[in-house]
């Protein structure tokens, strides 16, 4: 979507505080005073991934007639910002106001094939191929502007659309440097990139451009897309996993249904499209009472889930191998075990799905949340067995979805359903009942650790083994990816497994321990599955950082102290130090307790510590989450609020399926369907939130999306720990389970 | 098909639809007044509110044929004719009160009924008053922090 200036630009200056360099801000006319340019330094390392397909300035920014930027990103706006983090870095390295720069994001054919957007790998992939084709283009239109104003570049000012002489008046704008054709250089470094100690917006707390249409009842995301003659469509999805559609009363629904203009039905595949929404919405109710469907795939007993998935799983994989473990732990005191278990977790999205597509009898155009348009146009051409060029997908928001959720699903009912019904706009939208049920689920894991200490009480041997199933099902030239393929009359199964590693994820600690090991247990258990933010490094961060505290204790030593013996990173050092800065003066009173947990993301990205404070009642085991805090380095910061914004929801989030959450099934399906059955974090349970942000400008930027989630888990039990002597160890920490462990420990004394 | 004349933003509009459309596709799906959200359909999540005669309600199981002549104010009638935004509205800006902002006009609306009824909320007050607001990307604190922005200049004439 292009991102229009709302806010006036003096508005929005003086919100952002900033008017230090000597140059009018408010106006680019010519005459008024000139800047002082900033200083620009060479940048000699590596480019981002996401500029092997795109190379040259033009697939990355282009200059429009009135000499604005349009920067394009093949990356798509969740709410994480990225919108305006890219506008950020395009507007600093060619020194123009914001809002003079605008964002298209993600068109196949228009903008990069950038992947997926997901894995916190916006900013450095995104945004920073921004940065360095901006930091060529300026280069270039210096260079050009040179030649035409028969002038040395050193005798050039650039900003704000304009170059200009310093001695005399001549001057170009951008459009009349480039009359009417882009800049087609191939980025290579060497490239002169502003220097950072000279930033106007980069680093700095940038307002959010699209919070003010968002309150103004503007159209924002996929849902609220409308087109002349758009019809509207509801798909009936089978009772459960695998169910076969045996009989449909489809004369019943054309007789007890006003408005209905088609019944689509290809295998198990049921659609509906109408003229009103509210009609296709009946429709799909009239024939979920009246359609038979053989019984679905049996689901183990949930009980059992832990004890299923260890029966089902593969050979292990050692995925990690340092020193020898086995050595290691015979010698000492001995080793401590414990099994740290996480139930099957949902995105849980506030808006369900909604996919929009039109036939023009060559071309599908289709609209679509999806984090990946690029792979969504490959599966859809292999299932509709049609030349990838001629399917069009444009990427526009949608609600957050924290990972690969049901958006490439709504995209390819719409997909369907408009090839049977061409030249109209056909809108399907999702019901809350199927976006909770049909979700590719973040996977129950089990993360077992064995370790021994030595005499010094320091870490000697570790091992971890992990269950995981597969952390990304996402759509590619596999159509089995796509949940309505597996339905249709010939239907596609999934081939491949997708993403595996992603279960290991933080399961092997950052800490420094001669005799190290990881073991990965693959299995495909009964739910469907796929990415959800931070992959297994939420189970795993939990298991690892709880055990830490467990060692600490056997140990004899504080569990800050305890980390910091184990850790000579100074990166690391300085997040685990600024957390216990934030909470040395907390005290915590009578039933209260207060827990850290320290990771560095994938072990190569973000550093981030967060600290929880806890009561827990003895009567009911009622944990009340008083207050979270968060000491966080990600590198070169892009949009100081909008990192800080990033941490505080992910926390909450992160909480939220820490205390309460869990995907709820029975031998028949899922039973988790609406928001009382799945509930989440409400109001009166939100706790305050306090982050810190270390910036760290010559540091590589990363992504910080998924950060907060591991370590607030981890965090969360150790405080409960504190609170009450009591130790979860299987998600989610509830009253019930915290009250039979005490029960237990009771007996047991 | 029956036809409803509904006061929405100080507009009469005159509907025709079934009787038992829910007042949330009457809003979005025929008058193109898309504030209010679907999120789920069963009045769980909040993200479809709107004020009815000033207090905030959900619209998505609110039959068309329920509402008689009761005054409806949605997300697009908060700001004045001259666009000038709501207190509630400029301090979810300033605030910085979103993520995604799909569930902001549930929040926004549950807290203009707040302010109708109690021009000055304590923090228990306001989460109470939200309790019934479902927003997953965690944006809670900052919107509390709006809504307490929003009390100080709040004028209970405003809606």
């Amino acid at each position: 979507m292009i991102e229009s200036p709302s806010q006036s630009r003096r508005k929005f200056l003086k919100d952002l505080g900033y008017i230090s360099i000597g140059f009018s801000l408010f106006s680019s006319c010519l005459g008024e005073e000139d800047p002082i340019m900033a200083a620009r330094v060479d940048y000699e390392g590596g480019l981002p991934g996401s500029m092997r397909q795109a190379k040259t300035v033009n697939a990355w920014l282009e200059v429009l007639e009135d000499g604005n930027i349009r920067v394009l990103s093949g990356k798509v706006e969740l709410g994480q910002g990225i919108g305006m983090a890219i506008r950020q870095v395009a507007a600093e390295e060619l020194d123009m106001d914001l809002d003079r720069v605008e964002v298209k994001l993600a068109e196949t054919g228009v903008t990069p094939n950038e992947g997926y957007t997901g894995a916190s790998a916006s900013i450095q992939n995104s945004a920073m191929s921004v940065r360095y084709a901006a930091a060529t283009a300026r280069r270039e239109l210096l260079k050009l502007a040179s030649e035409k104003l028969n002038t040395t570049v050193d005798d050039l000012w650039l900003y704000n659309g304009i170059v200009k002489a310093k001695t005399g008046n001549k001057s170009l704008t951008f459009a009349a440097i480039l009359e009417g054709v882009q800049i087609e250089k191939e980025v290579t470094t060497p490239i002169q990139i502003k220097n950072k100690k000279e930033h106007r917006y980069v680093g700095k707390a940038v307002p959010r451009m699209d919070i003010e249409k968002m309150v103004r009842a503007e159209a924002t995301y996929i849902q609220d897309l409308r087109f002349p003659g758009m019809v509207h469509a509801r798909v009936l999805r089978p009772p459960g996993y695998g169910s076969k559609l045996l009989h449909i009363d489809e004369n019943g629904v054309k007789e007890q249904v006003a408005g209905l203009l088609k019944m689509i039905v290809d295998g198990s595949f049921v659609g509906v499209i109408a003229q009103r929404e509210y009609q296709a919405v009946k429709a799909e109710r009239y024939l979920k009472d009246h359609s038979e469907w053989s019984a679905s795939l049996p689901f183990p007993a949930s009980e059992d889930l832990y004890m299923h998935i260890k029966k089902i799983a593969n050979t292990p994989e050692t995925v990690r191998n340092e020193g020898d473990v086995d050595a290691a732990a015979a010698v000492g005191a001995g080793t401590i075990k414990a099994c740290f278990t996480k139930p099957y977790i949902m995105h849980g999205s506030m808006g369900p799905a909604c996919g929009i597509a039109m036939y023009d009898g060559d071309i599908l155009h289709i609209w679509s949340h999806s984090q990946g348009i690029y792979p969504l146009r490959d599966a859809l051409s292999s299932m509709l067995d049609m030349d990838s060029n001629k399917i069009h997908i444009v990427g526009v928001p949608g609600a957050g979805c924290y990972g690969h959720s049901t958006a490439d699903d709504a995209a390819t009912d719409a997909a369907i359903l408009a090839m049977e019904y061409p030249e109209k706009h056909v809108r399907v939208q999702w019901s809350r009942h199927d976006e909770q049920s049909w979700d590719p689920y973040g996977p129950a894991m089990i993360t077992e650790i064995e370790a021994s200490l030595d005499e010094k009480g320091r870490i000697n041997s570790w091992k971890s083994d992990v269950w995981t199933d597969s952390h990304s099902t996402r759509p590619n030239k596999d159509a089995g990816t796509l949940l309505a393929a597996r339905y249709l009359e010939t239907p596609f199964l999934m081939r491949s497994r997708g993403y595996l590693a992603g279960g290991y994820r933080n399961a092997d600690p950052y800490y420094n321990i001669p005799n190290l090991k990881l073991n990965a247990h693959y299995y495909e258990g009964p739910l469907r599955v796929s990415s959800l933010r931070s992959l297994g490094s939420f189970a795993n961060i939990f298991a690892v950082e709880s055990f830490m505290d467990e060692l600490a204790e056997r140990a004899g030593k504080h569990p800050l102290e305890f980390r910091l013996a184990h850790i000579d990173d100074e990166r690391a050092i300085a997040v685990i130090k600024k957390a216990m800065e934030l909470t040395a003066s907390q005290i915590s009173g009578e039933g209260e307790g207060i827990g850290h947990a320290f990771m560095r993301y994938k072990n190569t990205d973000a550093y981030t510590m967060v600290a929880a404070k806890v009561n827990v009642d003895k009567e009911n085991g009622i944990v009340r989450l008083i207050k979270l805090w968060a000491a966080v380095d990600v590198g070169e910061v892009i949009n100081l609020d909008g990192i800080v914004n990033q941490i505080e929801g992910g926390m909450i989030q992160a909480a939220s399926w820490t205390l309460k959450e869990q995907v709820t099934f029975n031998s028949n399906g899922v039973t988790s369907t609406d928001w009382i059955k799945y509930p989440i974090l409400r109001y009166t349970e939100i706790p305050e939130i306090e982050v810190a942000i270390i910036d760290r400008p010559n540091e590589p930027v990363c992504g910080g999306g998924e950060v907060p989630m591991p370590p607030t888990g981890a965090a969360i039990a150790n405080a409960v720990y504190k609170a009450c002597g009591i130790r979860v160890y299987d998600l989610p920490i509830t009253a019930q389970k915290i009250m039979e462990a005490s029960i237990t420990s009771q007996y047991s004394k | 098909m029956p036809k409803y004349t509904l006061n929405i933003n100080r507009t009469q509009y005159l509907v025709e639809a079934e009787s038992d459309t829910p007042l949330l596709y009457i809003l979005r799906d025929y008058l193109e007044l898309i504030g209010p959200r679907f999120g789920c359909g069963l009045s769980q999540c909040g993200s479809c509110n709107v004020l009815l005669n000033g207090s905030a309600s959900t619209s998505c199981m609110l039959p068309v044929s329920s509402i008689g002549d009761a005054e409806i104010k949605t997300l697009e009638g908060l700001a004045s004719t001259s666009g000038k935004l709501h207190v509630v509205q400029e301090a979810f800006v300033k605030e910085q009160a979103a993520q995604c902002g799909y569930c902001l006009n549930g929040m926004v609306m549950a807290a203009v009924g707040l302010l109708n009824k109690n021009p000055n909320p304590d923090d228990a007050e306001i989460r109470n008053a939200l309790q019934m607001n479902l927003c997953r990307c965690g944006a809670h604190t900052r919107i509390i922090r709006a809504i307490k922005t929003a009390a100080k200049t709040f004028k209970p004439d405003q809606s």
